[in-house]
């Protein structure tokens, strides 16, 4: 009986360390779900189905000699098409990386595997993570499990929408600006932009180096939980990575108490957002003081500004990153008479216009004359809004705000005008500046039915905390649905 | 000095002295396109003006973290082989470019 298979990470794992389910009835179930509903949604660069099913079998038959395959064993996994697996194409949604097979896995990759997760493919983004649709892909657009005509936000477009379609429990995506945390939002699921540092960056196609980070989605707070209890801790391999263990997540969650926690309003909040959106923020404000927490109100002035930080820091980290992609050892080659014109055309052939924006943004951002002006004083900004978060955790333990502005949006509406496409990460961007985790937790929906994501903020290694608050804006929400 | 606003003007010739910078060989049309998607861009971003940000430190990183050691071991690095034969051109055991000596810069 396939209904009988548990849904969730956590009950699939027991079940298949148990000996209740085989991993292989598992994966067969989400290859099934792929098979009906993939050419819709277009979640996947690649499905695995034949590596998913071996590596199913595997852990089966660890099971069966009495061996333990781990904490995520069986438990089918999306990864986002930016992390490299060894031999398998790793291409950022870009005609660059045609063909292009890594000659390693990346840390995360290694973590999973090694606790008996199941990869069922690699899932699609806006080219190089740049984009907050899954428009900007190469492959072509990911559209939304809850209405097939919006987008699935982005850039880890392909990540969420794989956990909301069912596809599989979990999945990896990266988050710059908002890039976990927005498309979980706009599709209903749980994302996590853990601490800068909090897991190994080894292996991740860089974006913007300072930002970037690996984190999870999931159909449950405790699932990602979990997953960041696997993905997490120093790797010598990243030297940005924290050096020092993280306390288990899953273990912070037995404790659902939040009475006492201070919860931080923000209360000069740049506008723009939808009112369906600020109706259930306000709902989750009510939800946490119902449940013991202490709402107080905090300012953040310099948050108006972050967008003009991150889209001048970003493309100039982004501008140095790319320069590598220039056809000489991965990916397309346009040949030309000299090597100086070959990058040229490479690059010109191989980028999509959202990638060509960026780094032309970012190079003039960093060039001779413009460099204090732009990215220097760029950088001054990004000071001013972590000295706000700073402020605010002195009188707040976590902040609570809207994820994303709108509901999901539909396909084509932001068109050519990037500018407007940026603004979708206002609430998100002033996390990543500061280095500090975020989560978005679906908490009912807004207009025309679609998913509302309330985000919740945290210090540097504040996940703890972070975590309970959204445990206790799940369950209001699981209880308001019965 | 540092701290004075610059003109937030951007002109097809920036975009292209940038493009050559970038090494993308943008057509005229996407440098058209690309000097009024900047400039929009720009004007936006002005109004970083309005702060006083002559004694803010600037921030790099959200952790300042400094020289990072490891012990110094040898360890396996990646099968030059399989790098190689992910490359557009290789050739006994590098990579093959076209000629670079003689190229206008």
């Amino acid at each position: 009986m396939a209904d009988a298979l548990p849904t969730t990470a956590v009950d699939i794992a027991d079940a298949v360390r148990a000996g209740r389910v085989t991993a292989v009835d598992v994966v067969e179930r989400h290859l099934a779900a792929i098979a009906s509903r993939e050419a819709d949604i277009h979640a996947f660069n690649l499905v695995l189905a034949d590596e998913a099913r071996a590596a199913a079998a595997a852990v089966d038959a660890a099971v069966a000699a009495g061996r333990d395959p781990g904490p995520l064993a069986g438990v089918p996994i999306a990864l986002k098409d930016n992390m490299c697996t060894r031999g398998i194409a790793t291409t950022c949604s870009s005609k660059i990386l045609d063909g292009w097979r890594p000659p390693y896995d990346a840390t995360v990759v290694t973590k999973l595997a090694a606790a008996g997760a199941v990869l069922v493919g690699k899932t699609n983004l806006d080219e190089f993570a740049m984009g907050s649709s899954t428009e900007n892909s190469a492959f072509g657009v990911t559209r939304n499990p809850h209405a097939l005509d919006r987008v699935a936000g982005g850039s880890s477009g392909g990540s969420a929408a794989s956990v909301a379609a069912e596809f599989a429990p979990l999945a990896l995506g990266s988050d710059t600006g908002g890039s976990i945390r927005q498309p979980a939002a706009l599709c209903g699921v749980v994302g996590v932009k853990p601490t800068y540092g909090y897991v190994s960056r080894y292996g991740l196609v860089a974006f913007a180096s300072s930002l970037d980070q690996i984190g999870p989605f999931s159909t449950t707070v405790d699932d990602a939980a979990l997953v960041l209890d696997v993905i997490g801790g120093h790797d010598p391999q990243d030297s940005t990575s924290i050096p020092q263990p993280h306390p288990s997540l899953r273990e912070a969650l037995r404790d659902q108490d939040i009475s006492g926690l201070r919860v931080g309003r923000i209360t000069d909040l740049p506008e723009g957002c939808d009112p369906d959106v600020l109706e259930r923020l306000e709902v989750a404000f009510d939800t946490l003081r119902a449940a013991g927490a202490r709402i107080v109100d905090v300012k953040v002035p310099a948050f108006g500004y972050a967008l003009t930080a991150y889209y001048l820091i970003a493309p100039a980290e982004a501008s140095s990153n790319l320069a590598r992609f220039d056809g000489v050892r991965y990916g397309l080659r346009v040949n030309a008479a000299d090597t100086n014109a070959m990058y040229g055309a490479t690059r010109a052939a191989g980028f999509g216009d959202e990638v060509k924006r960026r780094i032309m943004l970012g190079t003039y951002a960093l060039s001779a004359g413009y460099y204090d002006a732009y990215y220097g004083r760029a950088l001054k900004v990004r000071r001013l809004i972590a000295d706000d978060f700073d402020r605010a955790y002195q009188s707040a333990d976590v902040l609570v705000t809207p994820t994303s502005p709108t509901v999901a949006f539909p396909i084509g509406a932001k068109g050519d005008n990037p500018l407007a496409m940026y603004l979708c990460d206002v609430y998100t961007i002033p996390t990543n500046l500061a280095g500090h985790p975020g989560m978005s937790v679906p908490f009912g929906t807004g207009a025309d039915g679609l998913p509302v994501g309330i985000q919740v903020l945290a210090g540097t290694l504040g996940e703890p905390a972070m975590f309970r608050a959204a445990a206790a804006l799940e369950a209001a929400s699981k209880r308001s649905m019965a | 000095m540092s701290d004075l606003p610059v003109s937030h003007r951007i002109t097809t010739a920036d975009v292209v002295k940038v493009a050559k910078l970038a090494r993308l060989d943008l057509q005229p049309a996407e440098i058209e396109r690309m000097t009024a998607q900047l400039d929009g861009m720009l004007e936006h971003f002005a109004d970083m003006d309005a702060l006083d940000l002559s004694e803010v430190e600037p921030m790099t990183q959200p952790f300042p973290l400094h020289n990072v050691f490891r012990e110094d071991v040898v360890v396996a690095g990646l099968e030059r082989d399989e790098v190689l034969a992910m490359a557009p051109e290789a050739e006994d055991g590098r990579f093959r470019v076209p000629p670079i000596i003689g190229i206008d810069l």
